[in-house]
């Protein structure tokens, strides 16, 4: 018998291994849920797959009584536009700190301290902040997603434009190229994919804090939505909207990967020169 | 006689009580072939550095035409390292022409339409020199080792520097394509009539290629405190042409 670590499973039984475990928790799930439906048919706790379409349906494609719209949609409008706002204002502001601190001294030493600082206040204890300057409106959630998400990828780019070798920047300028150039042609092409990178990373904790605020003050999106029906412990919303919100969560993370892969081939294919 | 290009007086490199290089007094005229060899830590590449404008003396002078050698990296220095030296992000002609695009773009570093294709075209030629031709699209990770140098020499040389610095360029690659480059980088000296200064292991390397050589090593020395005295030049041999042909045939032969 050869060692455990070395027992590889071959390429279809590993498929089968990693879904085994989907199935296993369906089945469970059905199970239970049949098993507490029998005994009370008004159950809420644990919605049969039909109760779950038929909410979906309810929401997602048949015009809401109150307002006309359809609910599902629109909660997923205001979401993404909130969590792209957010996630796109702390990539930006993100990638000019950490570039710069990354590579001009002169910037590092005054922002560098600061910036860990910064990173280190938990968010979510400036809620209460964010409200009461910016108000109850959009403002104050995508502000708090761009104060969650920016000192991450600031640090996370700041470190990788530091782990540019010394050598490169040399070459450079033996080419001629003056501190701009460096940053144009040099530092912005090869932190690029960084960003992408420190994105995907960091996209996580942009859903938690667009959750968390839309949870606390909004009268739309999807955070709303749970939390609101929360109240009637209506299991067969929350669970499709979680569903939802985590399919959508592991869409944009592969949109992003085969962004990098076609975008940025040298990167993905062990580029250090 | 002409003026030397390079000359070094009372030249002293400390770092904090460690003495790294002591009272060197050198001159160099163009177009020599400067070798430098020596033990590891012996103050070679801090030399190299010094001369490419990375690190400044503490003591003493080194001068560039009689004038303080500018203390930053200039397009009149080439330089290639052992690794690291040309841009991952970039194809082949990409990192060629980027000096050119350096030069002739202040503001964004990057040239297009009729300027871009008469660079291109000069690189193409550096690359035909190089033997580069054929990999003009690909990037650096697709190169191996040998193309990589080859590349960061052509990508060294369109500026036309007038000196150029190699740090162990070779150091990495495999007997038979060392010769290559050897032969690369010595019909390259003679026709951009370039001053070369090379940092090497390889004593025969050193021999085959240079018009002059360096021994760096100590000459004092304090069993107790190895840091107490720097390195200087402790044999600088003037290789001619027959001890090079005898050379090429033993260790080539």
């Amino acid at each position: 018998m050869r060692r455990l670590i070395n027992l590889k499973p071959s390429r279809s039984v590993g498929v089968m291994l990693g879904l085994l475990p989907f199935a296993l928790i369906v089945i469970i799930y059905i199970a239970a849920s049949d098993k507490r439906l029998a005994e009370n048919p008004d159950d809420r706790l644990l919605p049969s797959f039909t109760q779950m379409g038929e909410a979906v349906e309810r929401l997602a494609f048949e015009p809401s009584r109150r307002t006309g719209e359809y609910v599902f949609w629109e909660d997923t409008k205001s979401s993404l536009q909130r969590l792209g706002l957010g996630i796109g204002i702390a990539a930006l502001i993100g990638f000019s700190i950490g570039t710069l601190t990354g590579s001009i001294p002169l910037v590092n030493s005054p922002l560098s301290p600061l910036l860990t600082v910064i990173s280190l206040v938990p968010p979510l204890a400036l809620l209460p902040i964010l409200f009461i300057v910016f108000g109850l409106g959009e403002l104050a959630k995508v502000a708090l997603i761009v104060i969650g998400v920016a000192p991450f990828i600031a640090r996370d780019i700041q470190r990788s434009a530091q782990e540019i070798p010394t050598e490169q920047l040399v070459k450079a300028q033996t080419l001629g190229a003056s501190t701009w150039h460096i940053l144009l042609r040099v530092l912005i092409p090869q932190l690029t994919p960084r960003l992408i990178a420190a994105v995907r990373l960091s996209l996580g904790t942009g859903w938690l804090f667009l959750i968390a605020a839309e949870a606390i003050a909004s009268t739309d999106g999807l955070g709303y939505r749970i939390f609101l029906v929360r109240r009637y412990m209506s299991m067969d919303i929350i669970l499709p909207y979680v569903a939802w919100i985590t399919f959508l969560a592991f869409l944009f993370d592969w949109l992003l990967a085969q962004l990098s892969r076609k975008a940025f081939p040298w990167h993905h294919q062990g580029g250090k020169a | 006689m002409s003026a030397p290009m390079i000359e070094v007086k009372n030249l002293w490199k400390e770092y904090g009580n460690n003495v790294v290089l002591e009272r060197m007094n050198l001159q160099v005229k163009a177009g020599e072939f400067i070798t430098m060899v020596g033990a590891s830590g012996c103050g070679k590449s801090t030399f190299l550095k010094m001369l490419l404008g990375m690190e400044e003396p503490t003591r003493g002078q080194l001068l560039l035409d009689g004038k303080p050698i500018p203390n930053e990296p200039d397009q009149a220095r080439g330089i290639v390292f052992q690794q690291y030296s040309v841009f991952p992000h970039l194809s082949v002609e990409q990192n060629v022409i980027l000096a050119r695009e350096f030069e002739r773009s202040p503001l964004l570093g990057k040239l297009f339409g009729r300027a871009r294709r008469e660079v291109l075209e000069e690189a193409r030629a550096l690359l035909a020199k190089v033997g580069l031709s054929h990999a003009a699209k690909q990037y650096p990770h697709e190169l191996s080792g040998g193309m990589r140098q080859r590349l960061a020499i052509a990508q060294a040389l369109i500026r036309r520097p007038r000196i150029l610095l190699l740090d162990e360029p070779f150091g990495a690659l495999d007997p038979g394509i060392r010769k290559d480059m050897h032969t690369l980088v010595h019909q390259l000296w003679q026709e951009h009539e370039l001053t070369v200064f090379m940092v090497t292991h390889d004593i025969s390397e050193g021999f085959a290629l240079g018009t002059r050589l360096w021994v760096f090593d100590k000459l004092r020395r304090d069993d107790q405190a190895p840091e107490a005295y720097g390195a200087n030049i402790t044999y600088d041999l003037p290789v001619n042409r027959e001890s090079l042909a005898q050379l090429k045939e033993r260790d080539y032969g």
